[in-house]
């Protein structure tokens, strides 16, 4: 596929926030390109809704049949969309921004006037002991692969941890014949105490009904235990036992499939390289981009929508990226003021319906300290086999922040660019430092943001500016 | 404003020189508070390539450059730490007989002036050395006590080992105003004022906003010189290799990933202290790499950064006392190759500071010579 070297907007991700932001759009006339790293158009959350082999729409539900409808809309709305693309970086150009993007193997330079990031949630990190062993994996991963190819996992299961996903996806898996060991709820006991003054708006949220259904199914399939304080993977190469506390009660299970989640955070990894600012967010414990009522970031002309905003689930997701389309329009002159504000109207009523109770769901869910911030020889960076205990020396070194633990340990510095430790490693020096982690900060993201070949890289247009600086610089020696 | 802290000497700026600096002061009995308007190590002594080379320094930095090598050869003994310090040599291939005659002529050129540290080498020994490198290359210039460090560990280390023999660092202070009030210097900064005998100037990227305050302004450029690291690939390359005619550092670091620099520039905005990767001039880099080093073009890159810095029009730094007021001195402009002359010019502050003078010759770096048009040295 050929893509065009430059466009109006350029929207990072298929998922409901850049397929409804696209949508906006394109059907008013702007050349939309739309790049999203999957094989068709989804995100997370509808991931496969094209393709998937589970037609029995009780499996997935229809909070996940609703993409359909989105992805037609999307597809009717005449944006063009580059699936299979990697955008490693986006950069400010003359005439608004130059997205580095990788595609069937060569990487080029798009131009866009504005960009919508819909970059999505990550699932938070869950750093236990032996969570990096074979067999450990997370249940966001076991619910993709479910997605995308009825894979349902075999032998003996344990799922662990604490949010909405969790219950999901062991509903789903049950749906499915899957089998479940047991379910270890790691939600810390009383917790409904911190969320209740938030209880009016979830018990008139669409939430509650659909948590109430799923909760029956997953108590249905599995053995629940509840107010779990600590768990632990156990094994030499790869996952052998569980090990967790339990109302004062140590116990262990054979395993061989452990899914651990404790809710997810946005992806702000392309945000903050592009230096949109963010700021911690104490409620969903994570950083978020600083962002208007329309989504505007800190940096003119980046728009972010969806969960890498701020987590509120599809959607809302789906609204944040009306929203943010509707603000792109405005802002290359195609809508004017009057008539956004009209547009966004009832999409503010939507989005308000699917925020309300959002703020009971962080509260009851809160994940415990002793799950967020390890201890010891747990590791911490997955990628450079960084310890709690290493970070925790690092800091009495004087390393008071993630970016100098960066350049003392590496940690944040392997493939997955801290995309799996950055807020464990930032919480960690918080609680050494006595610290905000707001103030502590998080990493420094650079470009690339996804690894690119040399070869892809080398393959790049140069500039005559380019070829002039070696000639300057050549003639200096 | 309020006094926050007095030492002998106040150094404005927290990068390897004012550690440096700070240091040698210790050494020499002379107290010293450090102002860092981030942290320590936060622009270029803490992200540069972290190449400590003597090969091809311009001629007035030779004598340093070597006064400073020796001492990175002991660096441990110097801060407690090795600074992962190695030295396998550093190389400028020969990629075409331009590139070749213009090192013969650099090799005798440094044999005039009766340095041998830099040595032609023929094909031969260059493959041998380096057995990675494309075939087309003809030839280099080694200088094989050269080597690499850690600059981030290295910037650290010089301000642990200065605050162990007591010298204060503030960081998040960011220098605003000097004044001389008397025989002292007073800094004030958004965090209170600061007042010492002597004032060093170390700032680096902002040093020329001091030298406008003591009504000697400087000439000076803000670059910010990009790298790029890859991820591990297996070991292949022990030297840092330049190149000659293109713009070329490259390096396998002692994890394994490569880190490829050279002087391509980002764009950068010095008051936001951000900068801005320019790909396009990556991409020239990555080309370098792919001509010389063909076991690179599979490489992942997967982390590119610019740290921000000061360039001179005659690419070589000021050090030395100020020109218009007492008991000031300077020691910034490193234009993108002061790593490895760091431990070196805290040594020649503190000389200056304690006995006004050095047993190096710092002329050439002086303040003064861009007073009079033509005047350059």
């Amino acid at each position: 596929m050929n893509i065009a070297s430059s466009c109006d907007v350029a929207v990072v991700g298929a998922g409901a926030a850049g397929l409804a932001a696209a949508a906006e759009c394109a059907r008013r006339g702007l050349s939309t390109v739309v790049f999203d790293e999957q094989q068709a158009a989804g995100g997370q959350i509808y991931r496969a809704i094209t393709a998937t082999p589970l037609k029995d729409r009780t499996v997935l539900g229809a909070d996940y049949w609703h993409g359909e409808g989105l992805v037609g809309e999307f597809a009717r709305a005449g944006a063009t969309h580059v699936p299979g693309a990697t955008v490693w970086a986006v950069t400010r150009s003359d005439d608004g921004f130059e997205i580095g993007v990788s595609h069937d193997g060569v990487a080029q330079l798009v131009q866009a006037k504005q960009v919508i990031l819909a970059t999505g949630a990550l699932e938070r990190p869950f750093p236990i002991p032996g969570w990096t062993l074979p067999g450990v994996m997370t249940a966001g991963a076991a619910q993709l692969l479910l997605k995308t190819s009825g894979l349902v996992p075999e032998g003996r299961v344990v799922l662990a941890g604490t949010g909405p996903l969790l219950y999901l996806v062991a509903a789903q898996l049950a749906r499915v014949g899957g089998r479940i060991d047991c379910l270890l709820d790691t939600t810390p006991r009383g917790q409904w105490r911190s969320a209740a003054p938030y209880a009016v708006d979830f018990l008139r949220s669409p939430y509650l009904a659909k948590g109430l259904s799923i909760l029956r199914d997953a108590r249905r399939a599995t053995r629940l235990v509840g107010g779990v304080q600590q768990l632990e993977a156990l094994g030499g190469d790869s996952l052998q036992r569980v090990r967790f506390v339990a109302g004062g009660r140590s116990e262990e299970l054979p395993v061989d499939l452990l899914l651990l989640h404790q809710g997810v955070v946005p992806n702000i990894n392309l945000s903050n390289a592009i230096g949109c600012a963010q700021r911690w967010d104490e409620a969903q414990l994570a950083f978020v981009p600083v962002v208007d009522r329309w989504g505007a970031s800190s940096v003119a002309g980046v728009t972010i929508a969806g969960d890498g905003a701020g987590i509120a689930g599809a959607r809302a997701a789906e609204a944040r990226g009306r929203l943010a389309g509707l603000h792109t329009v405005h802002m290359l002159g195609r809508l004017d003021a009057a008539a956004r504000d009209r547009a966004a109207a009832p999409v503010r009523t939507e989005l308000a319906r699917f925020t309300r109770g959002r703020a009971f769901v962080d509260a009851m869910y809160r994940p415990a300290e002793a799950f967020r911030i390890p201890a010891g020889e747990t590791i911490v960076c997955r990628c450079e086999e960084v310890t709690a205990q290493q970070v925790i020396d690092t800091v009495k070194l004087g390393c008071t922040g993630p970016n100098q633990m960066k350049s003392f340990l590496r940690c944040g510095m392997g493939p997955c660019q801290g995309r799996l430790c950055g807020l464990t490693v930032t919480e960690l020096i918080a609680r050494e430092r006595q610290a905000p982690p707001g103030e502590v900060g998080h990493y420094r993201l650079r470009f690339p943001v996804k690894p690119i070949t040399l070869g892809e890289l080398a393959a790049l247009p140069e500039t005559d500016e380019g070829i002039k600086a070696v000639v300057r610089i050549g003639k200096a020696h | 404003m309020s006094l926050v802290a007095t030492a002998d000497v106040i150094v404005i700026g927290g990068g390897l020189h004012g550690c440096s600096a700070a240091l040698h002061l210790a050494r020499a009995g002379l107290s010293a508070l450090v102002l860092e308007k981030n942290y320590v190590g936060r622009h270029a002594s803490g992200v540069n390539a972290g190449g400590v080379r003597t090969l091809s320094r311009h001629e007035a930095e030779v004598p340093l450059s070597l006064a400073a090598m020796a001492m990175w050869h002991g660096i441990a003994e110097l801060v407690d730490d090795d600074c992962g310090f190695e030295t396998h040599g550093q190389i400028r291939v020969a990629e075409n007989e331009d590139d070749a005659a213009a090192l013969r002529q650099r090799e005798a050129r440094m044999r005039a002036l009766g340095y041998t540290h830099e040595r032609w080498i023929d094909r031969d020994e260059l493959f041998a050395r380096v057995p990675a490198l494309a075939r087309h290359c003809l030839g280099g210039l080694i200088a094989v006590d050269d080597g690499a460090a850690l600059p981030y560990q290295t910037t650290a280390a010089f301000r642990r080992k200065a605050e162990a023999l007591g010298q204060r660092f503030f960081e998040g202070v960011r220098a605003q105003r000097v004044q001389r009030t008397g025989d002292a210097w007073t800094v004030d900064t958004d965090r209170g004022s600061f007042a010492g005998r002597v004032l060093v100037n170390c700032a680096g990227a902002w040093a020329d906003r001091i030298c406008a305050q003591l009504g000697e302004p400087v000439p000076l450029e803000v670059i910010a010189p990009m790298m790029m690291v890859t991820l591990r690939m297996p070991r292949f390359l022990e030297p840092v290799v330049l190149g000659t005619a293109r713009p070329l550092s490259f390096k396998q670091t002692q994890e394994d990933t490569v880190l490829i620099g050279g002087g391509r520039r980002a764009r950068v905005e010095r008051d936001a202290e951000t900068t801005e990767l320019d790909f396009r001039e990556l991409a020239a880099s990555a080309q370098t790499v792919w001509d010389l080093f063909p076991v690179m073009r599979a490489a992942s890159v997967h982390r590119g950064w610019a740290g921000i810095e000061a360039r001179m029009p005659d690419d070589i730094p000021v050090i030395g006392p100020s020109s218009t007021a007492p008991d000031a001195y300077h020691a910034f402009g490193f234009s993108a190759h002061g790593f490895e002359l760091g431990p070196i010019v805290g040594r020649i502050m503190a000389d200056l500071i304690t006995t006004g003078r050095t047993e190096l010759p710092i002329a050439p770096f002086a303040i003064t010579r861009w007073n009079a048009a033509g005047d350059s040295p």
